[in-house]
């Protein structure tokens, strides 16, 4: 089994403009089971002659069963959308969308409290699991392979080069898992080795951090204790200057904290093994497995 | 986004904050003006958007107006170069001309969202007009900490409980209690990054006074606050920097490294400085062109590389997903011819149309070393980095 998505995985897509439009379209070429797309104004329509369209959120998964949605809305609807998902019941919640204000996410997160839903992100990949097809985002479906490597990061691209150097040396994936750049996001860095370590699918784990936050030595904290699979781990940002935000929201070095290289010690502690460059996380995680 | 001490003492007026009177000034004989209308002694301060001006003389006190203008002259029009600015210093355009207090004590306060918890959390110390991470690092005990909720706000008690562990005296409890609510306010209201007061005194007459003020707005809300966009002062910015944020590209200039990057996404981008560390040398920048830019945005963030006068080499790095790999391509060759521009550069190209990209880059007549991955591309940096005069 995979984590996050799977076999059953229905799939509300909200928010089709261009960006949306295109995802949604790459989703369902890749064998995603869609079932419903959320636009104001266009009930009675489908999206590609398929997918029935409807204005709301709540009547989407009444008349179609949808448990999983995914947000293309722009940054300053994304909020509404988000709690229009929680509303209506959805099991998972993947906001895609970059540049939603921090103090919408921290409203997000205080609602969301007590409430079944899971939430990934916000501007976040979204999750994948290649053996089941199950395709919620925009990590593009061409790179990746089934295979036992749980893949969990914080960024987009770069998850997708760990991706191809996994491929590369032959190793495929169980679920890749972009949990978002954003300061405050949903699931963490924990919940997802959470996940991975009870799947029977995942052998071994990729963890991608980056500077700012605390989240990578929570991990870390979090794989000492509970985590006996072995993980590979790259930290971007070894280079970046204290004070200046590296394109993410929560890429920011603020504080000691902050630095890859406190990010790097605290996780090489818990035994993790964590690469010198990020050009050798396919190559490392041949070497451990053997 | 940040924003000058004089625009942030403008917001914190709005709440009812108390701070020192003060006018800002772009001219010598307006600072003498205001000194004279002030009295006493006075304290002029270079407006600019670094820290650290103290030790450099962009603060400094004077007795009387005269004095209040030689300062001001020699402050307007030159560049303060602080511990935060890098070289090439910061222009100053105003001074905010201040008066002065009889200061008892001094504290630091300040607001930030803490991601781990999430929410905004306002955070204080008994020792004020000092770096907060010294304190941290010394004497972590005497920082305190209340977080805020986020759908009810800041609690009055929470702040009183932040007053109290401050130490303020008994006749400032209750404007200490107000002014730490009305911060919390300005914070959430106008979706700051960072709202600090350091230091933030009590005067002998038991008044709370922000005797200075430092407010970061988030620039992802700004949209919901075209007043405070507004107060964008982008000469403050560095040049390639500002260019970069008209065209909407995520571009940080890094200091004196030689190898230009230009990759999508902030992750990969922040890879691609690693390993152009790793390596043996320093990156010249950050530069996200993010994953829906046309040829036209690809031009610009090629020729804001290209003006870097310290790049000497490119690394392009694509994955391309969103992006399309040929539209980079045909930008970067197009900027190229048009800049003449006969720079060394390697390039990793993979994802969507990823071939059609590279042919395109192999048929322009460019200097270009093509590598299939990201450790294919370090390895070419290091051959051409080698071939062009070892590391710096």
């Amino acid at each position: 089994m995979a984590v996050l998505v799977g076999p059953h995985t229905r799939l509300l897509v909200q928010g089709l403009g261009r960006d949306g439009s295109f995802q949604a379209s790459r989703t369902r070429e890749y064998g995603t089971s869609m079932v419903a797309a959320v636009h104001p104004g266009r009930d009675g329509q489908k999206f590609e002659d398929v997918v029935p369209y409807f204005s709301t959120v709540a009547r989407a998964v009444e008349q179609t069963g949808a448990n999983t949605g995914v947000i293309f809305v722009p940054a300053p609807f994304a909020m509404d959308a988000i709690i229009e998902q929680i509303d209506a019941g959805l099991e998972l919640v993947v906001c895609i969308t970059e540049g939603v204000p921090v103090l919408d996410m921290v409203r997000v997160m205080a609602y969301l409290k007590g409430k079944p839903t899971r939430l990934v992100g916000s501007n976040c990949p979204g999750v994948l699991s290649p053996a089941s097809k199950a395709k919620v985002g925009i990590i593009p479906g061409s790179i990746v392979r089934p295979g036992n490597v749980g893949v969990v990061s914080r960024s987009g691209t770069l998850t997708y080069e760990a991706i191809a150097q996994l491929v590369q040396h032959g190793m495929g994936q169980s679920t890749c898992v972009g949990i978002g750049g954003d300061p405050v996001h949903g699931t963490t860095f924990t919940d997802v080795l959470e996940l991975f370590q009870a799947d029977d699918e995942t052998e071994a784990i990729v963890l991608i951090g980056e500077i700012g936050g605390v989240r990578e030595q929570l991990a870390a904290e979090y794989i000492k204790k509970h985590v006996t699979k072995p993980v590979v781990a790259a930290i971007a940002g070894q280079s970046a200057p204290a004070g200046k935000r590296m394109g993410h929201a929560g890429a920011i070095v603020t504080g000691k904290a902050a630095l890859a290289s406190e990010k790097n010690k605290a996780l090489s502690e818990a035994g993790v093994h964590v690469v010198d460059s990020p050009a050798h996380i396919g190559a490392r995680m041949k070497e451990v497995l053997g | 986004m940040n924003i000058h001490e004089y625009q942030a003492k403008q917001i914190l007026d709005r709440y009812g904050v108390p701070t020192p009177r003060a006018e800002v000034a772009t001219t010598a004989a307006e600072a003498k003006e205001i000194a004279a209308r002030i009295g006493g002694r006075v304290v002029v301060k270079a407006q600019v958007h670094a820290g650290g001006r103290g030790k450099v003389g962009g603060v400094r006190l004077v007795d009387t107006p005269a004095e209040a203008a030689d300062v001001a002259e020699s402050l307007i029009g030159s560049r303060l170069v602080t511990n935060q600015t890098g070289p090439a210093g910061v222009p100053v355009e105003k001074v905010m001309i201040a008066e002065t207090l009889d200061i008892k004590k001094e504290l630091y306060l300040s607001i930030v969202v803490d991601g781990n918890i999430g929410a905004p959390v306002v955070m204080a110390s008994t020792e004020g007009g000092v770096e907060i991470e010294e304190v941290a690092e010394r004497s972590p005990e005497k920082i305190f900490r209340v977080a805020g909720d986020p759908l009810i706000g800041l609690t009055t008690y929470r702040a009183r409980d932040l007053a109290m562990a401050l130490e303020v005296p008994p006749e400032a409890l209750r404007s200490a209690t107000a002014l730490i609510s009305n911060l919390y306010r300005v914070f959430v209201e106008n979706d700051c990054s960072l709202v600090e007061i350091n230091p933030l005194v009590i005067t002998a007459d038991h008044q709370i006074v922000a005797l200075d003020a430092k407010i970061n707005l988030e620039d992802d809300a700004l949209f919901r606050h075209p007043d405070l966009a507004e107060l964008r002062d982008s000469n403050q910015q560095d040049p390639l920097e500002r260019r970069a944020y008209k065209s909407d590209l995520a571009y940080v200039k890094l200091d004196g490294g030689r190898v230009g990057c230009m990759v999508n996404g902030a992750g990969l981008a922040m890879a691609t400085m690693d390993i152009t560390k790793v390596v043996g040398a320093d990156p010249a920048n950050f530069l996200d062109i993010g994953g829906s830019a046309d040829q036209e945005r690809i031009e610009e963030a090629f020729k804001i590389i290209m003006d870097d006068d310290d790049v000497e080499i490119i690394l392009v790095n694509l994955f391309a997903g969103i992006a399309r790999a040929d539209v980079v391509a045909a930008g970067i060759v197009a900027a190229a011819k048009e800049t003449n521009a006969h720079i060394p550069m390697v390039v990793a190209m993979r994802g969507t149309n990823a071939d059609e990209g590279l042919a395109i880059l192999a048929n322009s007549g460019l200097d270009i070393t093509g590598a299939p991955d990201l450790a294919g591309a370090a390895d070419v940096l290091r051959q051409k980095l080698l071939e062009t005069g070892g590391n710096n």
